[in-house]
C-alpha cells in the first residue's frame, strides 16, 4: 500500500538560512501544513478515533443514553455469549458470509477469465461494464426491486418457476428461502467488484508463460489450474480478504428484504448491533458486540496473510 | 507484442457453454434492471403482477404517482445536498491533507499517515454508537449535518490524493519555488491543477457511496423531512396497502439515474477508485 516513503524531512534541517526570504517561506510552509491537515486530522480524529476509545469505554457501561452510565465490567461481553437471538445471528453470518464469498469469487473469476478470452474489443468492453454495474446501484434499490421479484404471489421469479412446473416457492416468508434470497441478492450485486479485482490480476500475468505452456501443449483447463491460478494467488487473497471483510458487515439487504426474518433466519450481526443500540438503547451491549465484530475482523484479516504464506505465488 | 501471438495465446471464446454462461450473467445482471425500468412504466394500477412486458401502454402515471405519495423533491433535494457537500468536502480535505503527506513531509508526518490508515480498518458499526452521541451533543440529531459533518474527512480520500500526489515530479515544485513562489503559490498554481484526476476519482467515489448509503441515515435522521432517497424508497415500499409496485419503482428508477449518469462518465475513473490499494 504505502509503496513509496516521501523523501527525508528537508523542512527540518535548514542549515543555510539566508536572510529573511528564507525563514519566511518557512514559516509560511508550517502553516501550510497546519491548516491543509486541520480538517481531516481534526475530522478523523473527532469522528473515527475518539468514537473507537469511546466505544472501548461505553462496552463496560449499561448505558440508556437517558439514565446515567452505570459500570457493569464485563458483563456486557458476558451477556453475549448466552444471548439466543445474537447466538443465531452469529451462525447465520458465517454461514452467509461463506456461501456468499465463495459464491462471489467463483462467479468473478469465471467471468473474468471468459472476458479475458479473444473476442472482439467492444464486446470485451460492453460485458466489462455490464457486469460490474450493479455495484453502483444502491442496496436498498436492489432489495427493493429484489423483493418484488421474489414475492411469492406476483413475483417473477415464481412465475418463472410455474412456467417450467415447479411450484411457486414462499421466498421471502420461508425460513430456509429467506437467506437464500439474501444471499443470491448481495452476490447478485457485489460480484462486481472481485470481478475488477481479478480483471486486472489476469492483465497482469505475463503472456510469455503461456506461451511456453503452449510449446508444452498444455491447454484448456490444465493451463487454467497451472497457469492462471497460481499467478492470480495473490489477487484472490486480496479480493477474499475484501470480500470477507464486506460481507461481515452485510445489513442493507436483510433489513430491506426481509427485516431479519421470517424468525431470526436472516438475522445478521450488524442487524443485532443496530437492534441492540437503537431499538433497545442499549449502548454498552451494541459497543461490545462492535468491538467483537472488529476482532474477528482483525482475525480472519491475519489468518488469511497467514495461510497466504503458504498458498499465495508470487513470481 | 503482435497481434499474431495474441490471437494464438487468447484462448477463443468459440465453445457454446462458455457463450452461453456468459450471455446468462449479463441476462441475469442486466435483467432485474430492465424489469425494473419496463414496470416503472405502467399505469400504477395496472402493475400489480409488473410482469406485463407488451409496450404498448407505456405512461409516466407511476413518476406522477410517486411524486404524490412521497415528497420526492424533498428527498431529491436531501439526497444532492447531502452528498454533493459531502463529495465536495471530500475532495477539499482530502486534496489538501494528500498534499501535505506526499509533498511537504515533516517530522512524523509518515506516523500521523499510518494512523489514519489503521482507522480505514475499524469498521463503521464500532463508531456509530459514539458518533451518534456526538452528533446528540453538538445538538445535531435528525439533521441534514448529521449526515455530512462526520463524512467529510476521509482516511481512504487522503490516501488517494497522498499516491496521486507522489506520482507528480519534484521539479515542479523546485521551479517554482526558485521562481521566488510561496509554499502556498506553489499549491495552488501549480500541483493542485496537476491533482484534478485524483480529485475526480475522490468525488466520484464519495458521490456514489453516499448517494446509495442506507445505514447511517437510517440511525441519524427520524424525521422524514429529513431521509434521504434510500431511506423514503424504503418507507414508500414498507406501505404495501398503498403503494403500487409501479410507484415504488418509479421511485427507485428515479433515484438510480444519478447513478447511471455517473456510471455512464465517469465509469473509468470509478473503476480504478476501486481497485486502487487493492493491488500492489
Amino acid at each position: 500500500m504505502t509503496t513509496t516513503t516521501p523523501p527525508a524531512q528537508h523542512d527540518s534541517l535548514p542549515t543555510v538560512r539566508q536572510g529573511t526570504e528564507d525563514s519566511r517561506s518557512h514559516r509560511q510552509k508550517r502553516w501550510l501544513q497546519i491548516l491543509f491537515l486541520a480538517p481531516t486530522v481534526i475530522g478523523l480524529a473527532l469522528f473515527t478515533v475518539v468514537p473507537i476509545v469511546a466505544s472501548l469505554l461505553l462496552a463496560f457501561f449499561r448505558w440508556d443514553v437517558i439514565g446515567d452510565p452505570e459500570f457493569v465490567g464485563l458483563d456486557n461481553f458476558a451477556s453475549l455469549g448466552s444471548d439466543p437471538t445474537l447466538r443465531v445471528a452469529f451462525t447465520n453470518t458465517v454461514l452467509f458470509v461463506v456461501i456468499a464469498v465463495v459464491l462471489q469469487l467463483a462467479v468473478a473469476l469465471a467471468l473474468a477469465v471468459m472476458v479475458m478470452s479473444k473476442m472482439p474489443n467492444w464486446l470485451r468492453s460492453f460485458l466489462r461494464s455490464a457486469l460490474f454495474f450493479p455495484l453502483v446501484l444502491s442496496a436498498s434499490s436492489v432489495s427493493i426491486v429484489m423483493a418484488y421479484l421474489f414475492n411469492q404471489d406476483f413475483g417473477l421469479v415464481n412465475k418463472v418457476l410455474n412456467g417450467i412446473g415447479v411450484e411457486s416457492v414462499p421466498w421471502l416468508t420461508s425460513d430456509w428461502a429467506a437467506p437464500i434470497v439474501v444471499v443470491l441478492v448481495y452476490v447478485w450485486q457485489n460480484f462486481g467488484f472481485s470481478f475488477l479485482l481479478f480483471l486486472g490480476g489476469l492483465a497482469a500475468i505475463p503472456r510469455d508463460v503461456y506461451e511456453a505452456a503452449a510449446i508444452d501443449g498444455a491447454t484448456g483447463w490444465r493451463r487454467f489450474r497451472q497457469i492462471t491460478l497460481p499467478l492470480l494467488s495473490p489477487t484472490t487473497l486480496v479480493a477474499s480478504v475484501m470480500a470477507i471483510i464486506a460481507a461481515l458487515q452485510i445489513f442493507d439487504q436483510p433489513y430491506v428484504l426481509t427485516r431479519g426474518g421470517p424468525g431470526d433466519s436472516t438475522r445478521t450481526v450488524v442487524m443485532v448491533i443496530y437492534e441492540n443500540a437503537f431499538q433497545q438503547l442499549n449502548f454498552g451491549r451494541a459497543s461490545a458486540l462492535g468491538i467483537v465484530l472488529t476482532l474477528v475482523i482483525m482475525a480472519v484479516t491475519a489468518v488469511q496473510f497467514r495461510l497466504s504464506r503458504r498458498f499465495v505465488f508470487y513470481s | 507484442m503482435t497481434t499474431v501471438t495474441m490471437t494464438t495465446l487468447r484462448p477463443r471464446l468459440r465453445s457454446v457453454p462458455k457463450a452461453a454462461f456468459l450471455l446468462a450473467a449479463l441476462g441475469l445482471t442486466l435483467g432485474p434492471v430492465l424489469w425494473t425500468v419496463l414496470t416503472s412504466l405502467r399505469p400504477p394500477d395496472q402493475a400489480l403482477s409488473g410482469n406485463d412486458f407488451s409496450l404498448s401502454n407505456l405512461s409516466f402515471d407511476s413518476y406522477r404517482a410517486v411524486f404524490e405519495q412521497v415528497d420526492m423533491w424533498l428527498l431529491i433535494i436531501n439526497s444532492a445536498l447531502v452528498t454533493g457537500l459531502i463529495a465536495v468536502g471530500q475532495m477539499i480535505s482530502a486534496g489538501l491533507a494528500g498534499y501535505v503527506f506526499a509533498r511537504v513531509p515533516f517530522r512524523g508526518s509518515n506516523a500521523l499517515f499510518g494512523v489514519l490508515l489503521a482507522t480505514m480498518m475499524v469498521p463503521m458499526q464500532v463508531t456509530i454508537v459514539p458518533v451518534f452521541m456526538l452528533i446528540r451533543g453538538m445538538n445535531l440529531s435528525d439533521t441534514l449535518l448529521a449526515l455530512i459533518l462526520p463524512a467529510l474527512p476521509t482516511a481512504f480520500g487522503t490516501f488517494l490524493m497522498r499516491q496521486h500526489f507522489m506520482t507528480l515530479p519534484d521539479e515542479l515544485g523546485e521551479a517554482a519555488s526558485i521562481d521566488g513562489a510561496s509554499p502556498l503559490r506553489t499549491f495552488f498554481s501549480i500541483y493542485a491543477p496537476l491533482a484534478a484526476p485524483g480529485l475526480a476519482i475522490v468525488g466520484i467515489l464519495a458521490f456514489n457511496f453516499h448517494w446509495n448509503e442506507f445505514f447511517r441515515p437510517l440511525i441519524m435522521t427520524i424525521s422524514e423531512e429529513n431521509f434521504t432517497l434510500p431511506l423514503g424508497l424504503v418507507s414508500l415500499q414498507g406501505n404495501k396497502g398503498t403503494g403500487s409496485v409501479a410507484t415504488v419503482l418509479a421511485g427507485v428508477v428515479l433515484s438510480m439515474i444519478p447513478a447511471l449518469l455517473v456510471f455512464a462518465f465517469g465509469q473509468r475513473t470509478l473503476r480504478e477508485g476501486l481497485t486502487t490499494g487493492s493491488s500492489r
